[in-house]
């Protein structure tokens, strides 16, 4: 099996995590979105969508984190524990409410807010406008406030006792505007004991080691100018803000 | 206590629901509520989704939101015919993966382009500017056509030779910017063909009966109070302007 991954990208870092702490055997593909990688002839033969993380196991190609995870659930049973796409119709129904939900919640504020935050100013070299800013901020802090309120609760995980898949699509997501430096889980603690279980169970060093570049991003400034992919990025910044 | 969907037919994701309750028989209450006229803030509906978002079910002390998360529960808790959701470990890849895609790109581009068109002149009382009406056409053109090269190639439906819960989930989000009165399929043949597929499969019947209203949402839209409608005016500002 091989995994098309940069774990600069949240949903590639929830697949390497569960392939990782699963023992899932695999081949990390790197594509380097920082210069444009998934734009080039080689990963065009692997994905049009010109996305990541892409899986490719034998013939059969697959994008799409959330199909990518349930896949490796099913494919492995042997080494991927039940609980992390629950049997129990109710449990499962929990975690594909979260898995569907954050699409165009938590993932979309969280990299509005990271891109706002450490990819924007280095691209046009003007720091996003407040009003911009402050709306985007307020959008991430609803969708966390409703993750606690109404996925999280009282329980341990989105799911209830043990981690899903769920806890895991949502920390890497909740991780990205934190690479920026913005401490979500400060004034936290409910918050802040959720991400310590669910790291517990992934794993530190592993978590840490998955989350190592995104935790680093003042060196994307370089990164893009040594690539060249400044006047690329230009016209993508354009059109979100159109 | 039976089965409770809560559902606006004007919605993309509840008709996805609604016809995959009626084709396979499920059992249910249909509570109306009327996304346009704000019901989705009413204090009773509050408990059952607080996410304030339709579709959403209550079935005995379970409440669940999400269409995709609804669907794969009653696909479960009723065994419906399996390629709905085929067991297959790929063609069930296949139907995830569509799944997972199209929030943040056809049903993101298809749903624009229908306020564009049709809300937002009404409740706003201005035509969106051509620069934003344009990127938002190429957009939906850009999602369209990954749908018909990617997720459809040669195959007859998505998951392969059977119907399965990705089509439903694809033609309902397609038939919202043809309610707005853009007619995606005219230049496109293959699509419109897979549509006669999708309808033939759900019930050609059922299938315009969820779409009555949405096709009728331009008559409907023109004969609305827009100064009932202004509470939307702050999202529409957010999100389009």
């Amino acid at each position: 099996m091989e995994l098309y991954l940069d774990l600069h990208s949240q949903p590639c870092r929830s697949v390497y995590l569960l392939a990782k702490r699963t023992g899932i055997p695999f081949t990390f593909k790197s594509v380097d979105l920082s210069a444009g990688q998934q734009f080039g002839e080689d990963f065009g033969k692997v994905s049009v969508v010109r996305k990541v993380p892409a899986m490719k196991d034998g013939d059969f190609i697959l994008t799409e984190s959330v199909a990518i995870l349930q896949y490796m659930v099913e494919k492995f049973p042997q080494l991927v524990p039940g609980h992390w796409y629950p049997s129990d119709l109710q449990r499962r129904a929990l975690v594909n409410e979260f898995l569907s939900w954050q699409h165009t919640a938590l993932r979309a504020h969280g990299s509005k807010v990271f891109w706002f935050r450490a990819v924007v100013p280095v691209v046009t070299g003007v720091a996003v406008p407040k009003e911009k800013m402050d709306s985007a901020l307020e959008d991430l802090k609803q969708t966390m406030d409703l993750f606690q309120s109404k996925f999280l609760k009282d329980s341990s995980f989105i799911a209830g006792e043990e981690v899903s898949l769920a806890d895991l699509v949502a920390i890497v997501e909740i991780m990205q505007p934190v690479g920026t430096g913005l401490d979500v889980f400060e004034g936290q603690p409910a918050l802040s004991a959720w991400r310590e279980r669910v790291k517990k169970v992934i794993g530190e060093e592993l978590f840490d080691e998955a989350h190592k570049s995104i935790m680093n991003v003042d060196f994307l400034a370089k990164t893009f100018q040594d690539n060249g992919m400044l006047e690329f990025l230009k016209p993508r910044i354009n059109k979100m803000f159109t | 206590m039976a089965l409770e969907i809560y559902l606006d037919l004007f919605s993309q994701p509840c008709r996805s629901v609604y016809i995959f309750a009626k084709k396979n028989n499920i059992p249910f209450e249909f509570k109306k509520i009327s996304l346009l006229e704000g019901q989705q803030y009413g204090e009773d509906f509050g408990k059952i989704n607080m996410m304030r978002k339709a579709p959403a079910i209550r079935d005995g002390d379970f409440c669940l939101a999400e269409s995709v998360a609804i669907m794969q529960y009653l696909a479960e808790k009723f065994q419906t015919p399996a390629h709905w959701y085929p067991s297959d470990l790929q063609q069930r890849a296949r139907v995830n993966e569509y799944l997972s895609w199209q929030h943040m790109a056809i049903r993101m581009h298809g749903s624009k382009i229908f306020w564009l068109r049709l809300l937002i002149p009404k409740i706003m009382g201005v035509e969106v500017p051509q620069d934003k009406m344009d990127g938002a056409l190429e957009d939906l053109n850009g999602s369209l056509k990954l749908v018909e090269d990617k997720f459809l190639q040669d195959r007859p439906f998505i998951a392969g030779e059977q119907v399965s819960l990705a089509d439903l989930v694809a033609i309902v989000e397609i038939m919202q910017p043809v309610g707005s009165g853009l007619d995606v399929f005219e230049s496109r043949p293959r699509l419109a063909a897979w549509r006669e597929r999708v309808r033939v499969a759900v019930g050609t019947e059922l299938f315009d009966e969820a779409h009555k209203d949405i096709l009728a949402a331009q008559e409907m839209v023109k004969n609305m109070d827009a100064s009932k409608m202004q509470v939307f005016k702050p999202k529409i500002l957010k999100l389009f302007l």
